[in-house]
């Protein structure tokens, strides 16, 4: 398999998925893996900076958040169509992941993930009291959905099936692409040694400054969607514990292995509702899978040879002192 | 001009009342972060079940017929809800984070919020997902001094976690398991060589953090007389920034960024939005993080090398 091109390797993975509503015509499950989709960019996304470049962004919900705002109020203020709103929300989100990727270059790895949360919750709260602006915790309401050559999209989510599935094929072929570029080696180097990198003239500010941008950048996207989707957004969808919830995703999937977290985006997101009866266990389920993993398998389901060194568990050594 | 000076007056009440509370939960933060250099997420988690068990406790003395006196209920309450705390936090150490000594700290850190994540949603699971409220026992008389007047409970809170403060900090500096605690700190490989006994250092640095956020939650159960299974996560934020700005691993700069913390954020409420404040605390976080990593009294770490 890997000697076929990449396009049809992406293509070869994703296929399968693209017969879904014409063998499921269940219209509950079409609109659960609409949201799975969502969830599948949403890892992808993730994973960049906290796989690839090996920081954690533990306020990841807020540039979801800010890419569905973003096309909520361009589209309710100047009517403005959702495939212009699409790449708005994204380029929105990537400025703000620029700004939140600038602490990266005095704080350390732990002080990073909390900032990042810090920055979650100032963007929900701000969102949540903003009424003029934004609605308040009532959100806005009454978002167009997007018209695809004519074709109205409507309260029927196939069409957002596939428009999530185009944009997963798309993601995924562009960060295969990456990763396999000079610019991917860089983020690895970063996340393995980001002194050792340095010396070998990798830019890291730079470099971790562009990765923090482009997994802001999917998040918008992912944003756009999610709002053109719901056709209302409100701050309490974007809370901490969704931020958690997709890092769980990728921690399952296996950080720097972009099938790995489609994967785990695919299971958690699934494996709820597989769950029915044992609704209430589901936080509590995500929470013991992120524990376990860390202690047993902490290169994820599928793993990655990439990030195994730097997961695994070290002889005891040095000065590096108990973590 | 006497309204403006008593708003203060009762606004800095207000603020060192909970800042006391952060203070006793941002200890927790510092010391783990001090010998093992993680940030245990689930700390904001134990002192939520501190303040469950307290309410647990104090449900069941309203039950008893004959009421015991108000100094014996509330000794009893704070005392089961420490035990029960300790060994939470001993047991959370010895099953997600002794495995994973040597590991990077994302991993740790990782499982240190899943462990939030779990004991969150286990109390939910257990005692319902809507609030619960706290059983009232002190009297409602109020200590008067001059211009001030607290509360009973208020009175109580800053006599507790005062004395609580001074007992730690001598523990700490005159004691030789105070002192193994520091050298764990300053060099974990010359601790043990000199032989100190690291895991159950480790595991005490847990029971006694564990203990205060205990006593923590007994008290803001108490105080704000309800408890909701995610109050843990915003107080343990905020003394988590609360540890950060004193400077994170530094018992007394746990103490004094907890109390500038409660007294910015009741002045940031009373003064500017109450609607805002959580947002003060936030900002406060990233700004010092950004521009003082070391906080007040932290000792500036070059990374290693």
């Amino acid at each position: 398999m890997n000697r076929l091109p990449l396009s049809a390797q992406v293509a070869a993975v994703l296929l399968p998925f693209a017969f879904l509503p014409l063998v499921d015509r269940n219209a509950y499950h079409l609109d659960l893996m609409t949201n799975v989709g969502i969830y599948v960019l949403l890892a992808m996304g993730l994973n960049v900076v906290v796989g690839f470049t090996g920081l954690l962004n533990l306020g990841y919900a807020a540039f979801f958040a800010i890419g569905a705002y973003t096309y909520a109020l361009l589209n309710l203020h100047t009517g403005c169509p959702f495939w212009w709103g699409l790449p708005a929300a994204g380029i929105t989100a990537m400025l703000f992941g620029f700004v939140i990727g600038l602490p990266s270059i005095r704080v350390r790895g732990d002080y990073l993930a909390i900032t990042t949360l810090g920055f979650g919750e100032i963007v929900r709260i701000t969102f949540n009291n903003l009424d003029d602006w934004t609605g308040g915790p009532n959100g806005l309401l009454g978002i167009d959905r997007p018209v695809f050559f004519g074709f109205r999209f409507s309260v029927n989510a196939t069409p957002y099936y596939y428009l999530t599935l185009a944009l997963v094929a798309v993601t995924a072929y562009l960060l295969f692409r990456m990763i396999r570029s000079k610019f991917g080696r860089a983020l690895v180097a970063i996340r393995e040694d980001e002194l050792a990198a340095g010396c070998m003239g990798i830019p890291a500010l730079q470099v971790k400054l562009v990765s923090f941008g482009i997994s802001a950048f999917i998040a918008g996207i992912a944003g756009a969607v999610f709002a053109a989707k719901q056709t209302i957004v409100t701050p309490d969808s974007f809370d901490f514990v969704l931020s958690v919830l997709i890092l769980a995703m990728v921690v399952l999937g296996g950080m720097g292995n972009i099938w790995g977290v489609a994967l785990g985006a695919l299971v958690l997101g699934v494996l709820p509702e597989l769950l029915r009866g044992f609704a209430a266990y589901r936080m509590l389920l995500f929470g013991l899978i992120m524990i376990l993993m860390m202690i047993f398998r902490p290169q994820g389901m599928l793993g990655g040879q990439l990030i195994r060194r730097e997961l695994g568990r070290r002889p005891k050594e040095g000065s590096d002192g108990a973590a | 001009m006497e309204g403006a000076l008593d708003l203060f007056l009762q606004q800095l009440l207000n603020g060192l009342t909970i800042g006391m509370i952060y203070a006793l939960i941002a200890l927790g933060y510092t010391m783990v972060y001090g010998v093992i250099q993680l940030i245990n997420f689930a700390h904001g988690e134990v002192f939520m079940a501190g303040a469950y068990l307290a309410m647990t406790a104090l449900v069941f003395f309203g039950t008893l017929a004959t009421p015991l006196p108000v100094w014996a209920v509330f000794a009893a309450v704070v005392l089961f809800s420490v035990v029960g705390s300790a060994a939470l936090g001993a047991g959370i150490e010895r099953v997600a984070y002794k495995p994973l000594r040597g590991s990077p700290k994302l991993t740790a850190l990782i499982t240190s919020i899943g462990m939030s994540f779990f004991l969150q949603n286990a109390v939910m699971l257990v005692y319902g997902a809507k609030e619960q409220s706290v059983p009232d026992i002190f009297p409602a008389g109020r200590l008067e001094a001059g211009p001030l007047s607290v509360s009973l409970l208020q009175g109580v809170i800053f006599a507790v976690s005062i004395g609580l403060m001074v007992l730690l900090t001598r523990f700490v500096r005159h004691t030789r398991t105070g002192k193994a605690l520091r050298a764990l700190a300053q060099d974990p490989d010359t601790a043990r060589l000199m032989g100190v006994s690291v895991d159950s250092m480790i595991r005490l640095t847990f029971v006694l953090g564990s203990a205060l956020a205990a006593v923590g939650g007994a008290l803001f159960g108490m105080y704000y007389g309800s408890v909701n299974f995610h109050d843990g996560y915003l107080a343990g934020l905020k003394a988590f920034t609360a540890a950060v700005f004193g400077g994170i691993g530094s018992i007394p700069g746990a103490m004094i960024g907890g109390i500038l913390l409660g007294i910015f954020e009741a002045m940031g409420a009373g003064y500017l939005s109450a609607e805002w404040k959580d947002v003060f605390a936030f900002v406060l976080l990233g700004a010092v993080l950004i521009f003082k990593p070391s906080g007040l009294l932290g000792e500036n770490v070059p990374e290693k090398v």
